[in-house]
């Protein structure tokens, strides 16, 4: 009977096995085209740092969903007191850090007054600068007090840089990140992948992946063969240019465009003359051509803006029409301004593609209203002590690829050099405000004076261009904030 | 006294190569720093990006070190390198020479099998081609060497990875799984970078061998050597090989001095961990230290190689042993 029972136990034990094996995979390689610095998401402005980590290793007392709605993460729920000031956070119970430590209202308190201390160097300090004082209630209750409203409050804890990490490992944190995440850190091969597995504790729904790989592939025209061969299975965001007509035709892949928050602008110096002149920047709105634009900076994939807004955004308002193209106009208006035979002056471009290809149509598009540009193209390093820093430009073309970053126009100091009262009070009720029909409204005004005031050449919103194999599902299709969220990712039949 | 003179000369030969070896090394580091030095840019902003608050970047530079003036910072540098100790990455905050060994693992065998394999293909076919000197067998050669000059190596090794890595799949089209994967898998991903390196390389190497081989032939010496009575072959193989191999030698001492961080074009293509990208990378996001050390280790590589390279010629002349 015994050995019938070991038979019987076998061939049962045999029969899981074979079906697990028939099971669909549970690993994945992605390919990502800049490898982080570190890892630590609370110390640096690298993208690349939360398009591995976010929501996958850190998480948030809240964070932001695929559509960039902002959803509960270690903050179970939460209250706000009626004057707007106080938000009391109620956390997960029963949540431990991948060291095995737990988490707890200590490690929320520590994580926010680390990012605002004073020798911080968190690289999004500004999301912290409402917070007044961060008190435990109990292990499982913190409460929030600010100095004043802040309507984005809840959004801005979603950020990456505002992950909850230990004390015991927030040092440690670039070379071997400890988060709550569903996925685990497992290696980072410095210059070639960095590996995360699957947390087996995790607090909150299991993912279904148990092994993912960031590889680095830093040519975009190596990505068509490693997605071939099978050796990479998604590019979540890969300027493949004109390959992409081949990857199409290919059922084994699916190619998802989706959008960014990467509002692609032409930088103007707003108190540089001539540009200091509200006539000379509607004379260039009027000259520019988005769709030419478009089509040669992004193959025709970027979505036309009209001001510095995402049209994924709820709060949008189209506002292209504002300065239609319109040579004739854009001449006519340099006149007025008193340059009626044009003027010369300088085209800055940073090395991005649609920087370096968008910058030779838009002088092209300059040129027939008589402003002659001349182009000077600009390493990273270089644009940001020259232009970002010390302002010394007349135009350049930039992506800000920070979400809901409108308030930047209100920066004093800031590089665009834009000043206007009016623009400022707006932003500062939109601080203010948390009613989210209120909100609205204040942001659509704000767009309607950035775009009257043609602060920038507004051109583009940055597509995201993303492949992968077709029986990969639940990569995110946009880009809200930049992330390669994992969680909800799984391989179908 | 007692010593041959030839000793002496091969001591006083390494001395003086050692000492301007040592000089080189000192002016390349002047160079280096005051160069880096002279680049706008600023690590702190870079790590920090467009919406860093100014008290953050302060806080960050005074982190990195670099609200010192730069004479402090030269010296502290150059005492670094003096006690081997290269400085800790303002990026990746790990130390300099970590960063250079995980990155020497994949750069020295990549240099070493494609040093190989160009030497390996590029000697015989020199060797055949100046023995058929004008003949169809000549020209044949020839032609494909210069092809193989002409051809960008990055699109010869896209056409590899199409052809080997996604029609065959034989092998993995790009990255590097690390040694600790074993052996061969690491060996698999290093092969069609190797090739894609070697063949141009191989090319230069080939025309070199016959043109240096064609030079010695013409010399006296071996028309004596002929009129003796010797074999043709045996003339070829033992007076006019050893003879043309000191412009080789010279050749293959530079070309492996270029494949150590000159392969940055082919480290892209085939997304390799490798020196060339580490510096890169670094020059692009001002991450100052680890170019400096790592500028300074090429230099370093670079003039040992070239020492080596000197003596070999005194190994295959002896003409240069017994000079005085």
């Amino acid at each position: 009977m015994k050995v019938w029972k070991t038979i019987l136990a076998a061939s049962a034990l045999a029969l899981v096995s074979s079906t697990a094996a028939l099971a669909a995979r549970t690993d994945l390689v992605l390919g990502i085209p800049l490898e982080p610095p570190h890892l630590d998401p609370t110390a640096g402005a690298a993208a690349a740092i939360d398009e591995v980590l976010y929501a996958n290793v850190f998480e948030g007392l809240t964070r932001i969903g695929s559509k960039g709605e902002v959803l509960p993460a270690l903050a179970e729920s939460w209250t706000i007191s009626d004057d707007g000031k106080v938000y009391t956070f109620k956390l997960h119970t029963g949540v431990k850090f991948h060291d095995g430590t737990d988490f707890n209202a200590d490690d929320v308190k520590f994580s926010l007054d680390r990012a605002r201390a004073e020798n911080s160097t968190n690289a999004q300090k500004g999301l912290f600068a409402a917070i007044d004082t961060v008190e435990v209630v109990d292990p499982a209750t913190v409460k929030v007090t600010l100095k004043r409203p802040q309507g984005s409050f809840l959004y801005n804890m979603g950020w990456g840089d505002a992950v909850i990490v230990a004390q015991e490992s927030a040092e440690t944190n670039k070379e071997k990140p400890i988060g709550t995440g569903p996925f685990k850190f497992d290696n980072w091969a410095k210059g070639a992948s960095i590996t995360l597995s699957k947390n087996p504790d995790y607090w909150g729904d299991p993912v279904a992946l148990e092994k993912a790989e960031f590889r680095i592939v830093p040519d975009a025209a190596a990505a068509i063969p490693a997605l071939l061969s099978g050796d990479v299975q998604a590019f979540p965001n890969v300027g493949v240019g004109d390959a992409l007509a081949q990857i199409e035709a290919d059922p084994r892949f699916k190619v998802v465009i989706g959008s960014t928050e990467g509002e692609t602008l032409l930088s103007t110096n707003n108190k540089k003359p001539p540009f200091d002149k509200l006539q000379v920047r509607q004379a260039i709105a009027h000259a520019l051509d988005r769709k030419a634009i478009i089509d040669a900076a992004s193959s025709g994939l970027g979505t036309p803006i009209g001001s510095h807004f995402s049209p994924a955004n709820a709060a949008y308002v189209d506002l292209t029409g504002t300065y239609p193209h319109d040579v004739a106009k854009a001449k006519e208006l340099l006149k007025e301004a008193g340059f009626p035979d044009g003027f010369k002056a300088t085209l800055k471009l940073p090395p991005p593609a649609y920087a370096r290809d968008g910058g030779q149509v838009i002088a092209a598009e300059l040129r027939e209203i008589g402003i002659d540009l001349e182009i000077i193209p600009v390493e990273w390093a270089d644009w940001l002590s020259q232009v970002f820093t010390n302002k010394d430009y007349d135009l350049t073309i930039v992506s800000h690829t920070e979400p809901n970053d409108i308030d930047i126009y209100s920066r004093k100091d800031y590089y665009f050099n834009y000043d206007n009262p009016a623009f400022d009070k707006v932003i500062a009720q939109l601080d203010e405000t948390a009613d989210e029909a209120k909100r609205t409204e204040l942001y659509k005004q704000a767009q309607k004076i950035l775009a009257d005031d043609a602060v920038n050449g507004f051109l583009f919103e940055l597509p995201k261009i993303g492949i992968w194999d077709a029986k990969v599902e639940g990569l995110w299709e946009n880009s809200p904030i930049q992330a390669n969220d994992l969680t909800k990712v799984k391989w179908v039949d | 006294m007692g010593r041959p003179p030839q000793v002496l000369f091969m001591t006083a030969y390494i001395l003086k190569r050692l000492a301007i070896g040592i000089a080189t090394l000192l002016v390349a580091s002047i160079v280096v720093f005051a160069v880096l030095e002279i680049l706008p840019g600023d690590p702190a902003q870079l790590m920090l990006g467009l919406n860093a608050t100014p008290e953050t970047l302060e806080a960050l530079r005074q982190q990195m070190g670099l609200h010192q003036p730069w004479p402090v910072r030269y010296l502290s540098w150059l005492g670094g390198l003096l006690t081997l100790d290269f400085g800790r990455s303002y990026t990746y905050s790990v130390p300099v020479i970590d960063l250079v060994r995980e990155r020497a693992v994949v750069s020295l065998p990549l240099a070493a099998i494609s040093l190989v394999l160009s030497t390996a293909i590029a000697i015989p076919v020199g060797i055949f081609a100046a023995s058929r000197r004008g003949r169809a067998g000549d020209t044949i050669a020839m032609g494909t060497a210069q092809l193989g000059v002409a051809i960008p190596n990055f699109w010869f090794g896209l056409l590899l990875i199409y052809l080997f890595a996604v029609w065959l799949r034989l092998v993995p089209a790009g990255g590097f799984p690390g040694w600790a994967a074993g052996i061969w898998p690491a060996l698999k991903a290093l092969i069609l970078p190797a090739i894609a390196l070697a063949l141009p390389q191989a090319a230069i190497l080939a025309r070199v061998t016959r043109s240096a081989l064609l030079d010695v032939l013409n010399e006296d010496y071996i028309r004596t050597a002929r009129a003796k009575g010797m074999p043709r072959r045996y003339v070829l193989w033992r007076h006019a090989l050893r003879n043309a191999l000191i412009p080789v030698l010279t050749i293959i001492g530079l070309q492996f001095a270029f494949l150590l961080a000159g392969t940055i074009i082919i480290e892209n293509v085939f997304y390799l961990p490798g020196l060339g990208r580490l510096i890169f990378q670094a020059i692009t996001q001002r991450d100052l230290i680890v170019v400096e050390s790592v500028v300074m280790l090429l230099v370093a590589a670079v003039i040992l190689v070239n020492f080596l390279v000197d003596l070999s010629y005194a190994a295959v002349d002896p003409r240069l042993r017994a000079r005085q």
